[in-house]
């Protein structure tokens, strides 16, 4: 059984549900580093789309960038988690309803 | 070969020297002043690179970048942006003491993601570049990392930087099924002929727009803009409200020229139009309101953006006066907005005193010189003539009116008349108020910052005397 048994569309559908799930969970989630995986979530959704359409159009342009966006998002997991623990030690909380001198 | 590495020889030899320099900070003690020189150094370099590859027109590394002529003009924006800020941020960080040394490869990180972003020609690379920027932007608006309002600044900015990457990236995933490539040309080639998935292909581009609306800050994605501004250091506000947004409207404008044979029933135009009109009135009103000056700068800046739109509307419409309008004003907002924002962090006191409106009161008698540029600054953002911003405004005015969007500007002559209200109301209560108690009355000089602030408001000037010659270069380069 080969990849392409299964229909192109079956994949683009998982991987919107999947970039629907992150956005939501983006949107309700009070946790700053939860947002920050259901972002991570949003990525690998994207990664999704990426490989089957390269895997579809035999084109390795769209595997090259998966690699690409796993390198940021890596690099922005590293900045990411550091100015979460600053913004402990400043404020002792990771709830971002809490984070409000600024009006949001 | 060789004209691949000559041409990219702006991008290469800047990131090249952004690394060198983070090494230097790591081997050497105290190199803030071996950095500072260095720094200044890459980037006069960097723009002398960048002039000379001006007239060479085309593309290296298979196509991946462009060379030459509008990536070029950009990086010479960015290099002079990032420049005025290194010399102004110097007496900034010694007084704020934040001399840590990392502040100056940062920068230089941040200006290689930008040119990066200017020179894409392929969405891989449009995403690398925006990223780079954007890891060094959320890094440095958390610079005072004891001070909660800034760490709160860089955590908003990044999640809500991260969350708008994530429709970026998607919008091109979706971009690349519909049309089989990443590379720009080929894009523009697809979108002219039947698409394989049309609606995919309207989806990704709306995403798209989604993400570098955001990073433009434009309405409904400029929320980020007013907080991220207000907390981050002043210097480094100035930074990313002038070169970030200079470099999010050189991606936005291959972006909506290469998208738009497949706008057939143009609705993107449209939408572009509304959010265009939508961010100038949003982010003047908002404005009006502001008692911190840095907020009321910020919201100012989302207006500006709103302006920037009207050529992204004209653009999308064919018309190639929308190209060299926001090529002019690009050039014109830099040297205002960063003039203004230099002013700030001169008077600026640690901790985040000195920075309401009313601190403002009667500054012409304390700093006479302040109060005068200031007031140029002010009168350029406004668009009231002789100065830069007036003609900036004119030809973006003139192109969405000769690309029939009447309405469009009708609505921006509006919000301009309600801009000139705060920006005048900031020179009334500079000269015609009494100082007040809360007003710092000790004179501090502003040391080297007076470089950048006396460049700006000779640039803001001259660009409005005389805007033919900037006009003819562009005209040069781009041909119309």
């Amino acid at each position: 059984m080969n990849l392409q048994s299964i229909p192109l569309e079956y994949y683009l559908s998982l991987s919107a549900i999947m970039f629907t799930i992150g956005t939501v969970g983006v949107l309700t989630r009070r946790n700053a580093i939860i947002i920050f995986m259901c972002i991570e979530m949003m990525l690998n959704a994207v990664n999704l789309t990426l490989v089957s359409f390269s895997a579809f159009m035999g084109d390795s342009a769209g595997q090259m960038f998966v690699f690409f966006v796993m390198a940021v998002a890596a690099a922005e997991a590293a900045v990411g988690l550091a100015i979460v623990l600053a913004l402990f030690r400043v404020k002792q909380t990771v709830y971002v309803d809490e984070i409000n001198i600024m009006k949001w | 070969m060789e004209q691949d590495f000559l041409l990219s020889a702006p991008i290469t030899f800047l990131s090249i020297m952004a690394t060198i320099l983070m090494v230097v900070d790591a081997l050497i003690k105290k190199s803030s002043k071996i950095t500072f020189t260095l720094s200044w150094l890459t980037l006069g370099i960097t723009g002398v690179l960048a002039a000379w590859t001006l007239k060479h027109n085309g593309t290296a590394f298979n196509g991946m970048i462009t060379v030459g002529s509008f990536g070029a003009f950009f990086d010479i924006l960015f290099c002079m942006g990032a420049l005025l800020t290194l010399i102004a941020a110097r007496p900034y960080m010694q007084r704020e003491n934040l001399e840590h040394d990392e502040f100056h490869s940062l920068i230089l990180f941040a200006v290689s993601g930008m040119m990066i972003m200017a020179h894409a020609n392929s969405l891989l690379i449009l995403f690398i570049g925006i990223e780079i920027m954007s890891v060094c932007f959320y890094i440095l608006s958390g610079y005072m990392r004891s001070s909660v309002r800034s760490v709160e600044a860089s955590l908003k900015y990044f999640l809500l930087g991260a969350f708008a990457t994530g429709f970026l990236v998607y919008g091109m995933a979706l971009i690349y099924g519909a049309t089989g490539s990443f590379d720009y040309n080929q894009i523009f080639m697809a979108a002219q002929h039947e698409l394989r998935f049309p609606s995919l292909m309207m989806i990704g581009i709306g995403l798209l727009l989604i993400g570098l609306s955001f990073k433009a800050a434009a309405f409904p994605f400029h929320q980020w803009a007013p907080d991220v501004y207000q907390g981050a250091p002043t210097v480094v506000t100035a930074f990313m409200s002038t070169a970030g947004k200079i470099a999010a409207f050189s991606a936005f404008m291959p972006i909506v020229a290469i998208v738009s044979p497949a706008d057939t029933e143009m609705k993107i135009q449209i939408i572009l139009a509304i959010i265009s009109a939508a961010t100038m009135l949003v982010g003047n009103i908002s404005a009006l309101t502001q008692t911190n000056i840095k907020r009321m700068l910020a919201y100012s800046s989302v207006a500006h953006a709103g302006y920037l739109m009207m050529g992204l509307v004209a653009i999308s419409a064919h018309h190639a006066r929308g190209v060299s309008g926001i090529l002019y004003y690009l050039s014109a907002y830099l040297f205002m907005q960063l003039g203004a924002f230099v002013i700030v962090s001169i008077l600026e006191r640690s901790g985040e005193k000195n920075l309401e409106i009313e601190d403002y009161a009667g500054l012409s008698k304390r700093h006479p010189v302040l109060a005068a540029l200031m007031t140029i600054f002010m009168l350029s953002l406004a668009g009231i003539p002789p100065f830069a911003g007036f003609f900036g405004k004119y030809y973006l005015f003139t192109a969405a009116i000769e690309s029939g969007y009447t309405w469009l500007t009708i609505i921006a002559v509006i919000s301009s008349i309600i801009s000139v209200y705060f920006y005048i109301g900031l020179i009334v209560k500079m000269y015609f108020t009494e100082p007040n108690e809360s007003g710092e009355s000790t004179q501090q000089l502003p040391g080297i910052a007076s470089i950048t602030l006396a460049v700006s408001a000779v640039a803001v000037v001259f660009l409005g005397l005389m805007p033919a010659g900037l006009l003819d270069v562009i005209k040069l380069l781009f041909g119309n």
